[in-house]
């Protein structure tokens, strides 16, 4: 049953993942968090932090992340296989379609009009990981750590596009000495 | 050495080496299949990524399916995809039984309350500079901040939210390229 609903859950994200990964990750968040329960927050935001400074699809990582805590080792591979296998029948497919419709102008502004509502979904997926068990000292002691990091990391990335990686690093350094 | 063989290799070393996503990889790719082994014509290359990106799913997934494809046909695009995966997942299971094995000890804990907080931001940040680029003004502002009500507050599937922005987009597309046929009839 579980290997099933892996299944199900990764075929539809691999469908409707338009946007890279960031618009998978609150799809999965969707599916792993809200709906199955298969992690907590504090669990989804662990993994994300793995996915990111690791090598290689951030969504791909993910997939098998959620598959291995779900369903061990042959979870794992399913999962990632999921996520995979409709981009095997569309690329197959539709390259062959598409080859010499490059200025099919309707496709790519279909597109245009999809992103704004995919980077809500990304942003929505932050806000709904900012909760206590994300940031354990907001409202409780003087100092807010966690909102100060959270901030701070924004800054850096929106505004200095800071390597990721770096961030979560020096994150968990700030976490190891305050915590 | 055989020309899937060659692929799995490529991609295998792309899947292990490259950090900070597809685009990242992106360059490796064209350095690997373009200007090395001369596979693809740099042009075509090119047109062919404007494509493949464009469609849902995994995009170092899509993009190892077409190089394999157009260069050894089927057996091409499965090995293209495997080296392109297995780095992936090799890595990540090897993390995530380290990880479930001490991820209770103090010190692991203190790391990641301080990690946890910067992840919501490495989300939050990407999607705003997102917005940013796809030129969203004060009136379309109603898309982004309506996908973010249903999600977030009314905990509507981000799954119905895309297929209802495909449905809106793809009408409005329809929309302006009809309008623009008939200004050309009219001349």
């Amino acid at each position: 049953m579980i290997y099933l609903q892996l299944l199900w859950v990764f075929v539809k994200i691999g469908v409707l993942g338009f946007g890279g990964g960031y618009a998978m990750l609150s799809l999965i968040q969707h599916e792993v968090v809200d709906h199955y329960a298969w992690m907590s927050t504090t669990d989804f935001a662990d993994m994300v932090a793995i996915s990111q400074m690791t090598p290689g699809p951030i969504s791909i990582n993910l997939a098998t992340y959620v598959g291995y805590t779900t369903a061990g080792f042959g979870g794992s591979l399913l999962a990632s296989f999921a996520l995979c296998l409709p981009s095997i029948i569309m690329v197959y497919f539709i390259i062959k379609l598409f080859m010499n419709k490059r200025n099919s102008s309707l496709l790519d502004d279909t597109l245009k009009g999809l992103k704004p509502a995919i980077a809500g979904l990304i942003f929505a997926a932050g806000l709904s990981m900012m909760n206590m068990q994300n940031f354990v000292d907001f409202g409780r002691g003087q100092y807010n750590i966690s909102v100060i990091i959270c901030v701070l990391a924004f800054v850096a990335s929106y505004f200095f596009k800071a390597n990721p990686i770096l961030l979560i690093v020096l994150s968990g350094v700030v976490g190891f000495f305050a915590y | 050495m055989k020309k899937p063989l060659q692929l799995f290799w490529s991609f295998f070393k792309i899947g292990a080496f490259t950090l900070g996503g597809g685009y990242a990889m992106l360059s490796m790719v064209e350095k690997a299949v373009v200007d090395q082994k001369k596979w693809i014509p740099s042009d075509e290359f090119w047109d062919m990524i404007a494509i493949v990106q464009s469609l849902p799913g995994v995009f170092a997934v899509n993009t190892a399916l077409y190089v394999g494809h157009r260069v050894a046909g089927k057996k091409g695009a499965f090995a293209a995809m495997l080296g392109a995966i297995i780095p992936s997942i090799t890595i990540i299971l090897l993390l995530a039984t380290v990880f479930r094995e001490y991820r209770d000890q103090p010190v692991v804990e203190r790391i990641f309350k301080g990690i946890r907080p910067c992840v919501v931001a490495l989300i939050l940040a990407p999607s705003l500079r997102m917005i940013k680029s796809a030129k969203v003004t004060w009136k379309t502002a109603i898309i982004p901040v309506a996908a973010v009500f249903l999600i977030w507050w009314c905990k509507v599937s981000p799954a119905y939210v895309i297929l209802a922005a495909i449905a809106g987009s793809l009408a409005y597309a329809l929309y302006i390229s009809n309008k623009t046929k008939g200004k050309e009839a009219e001349k």
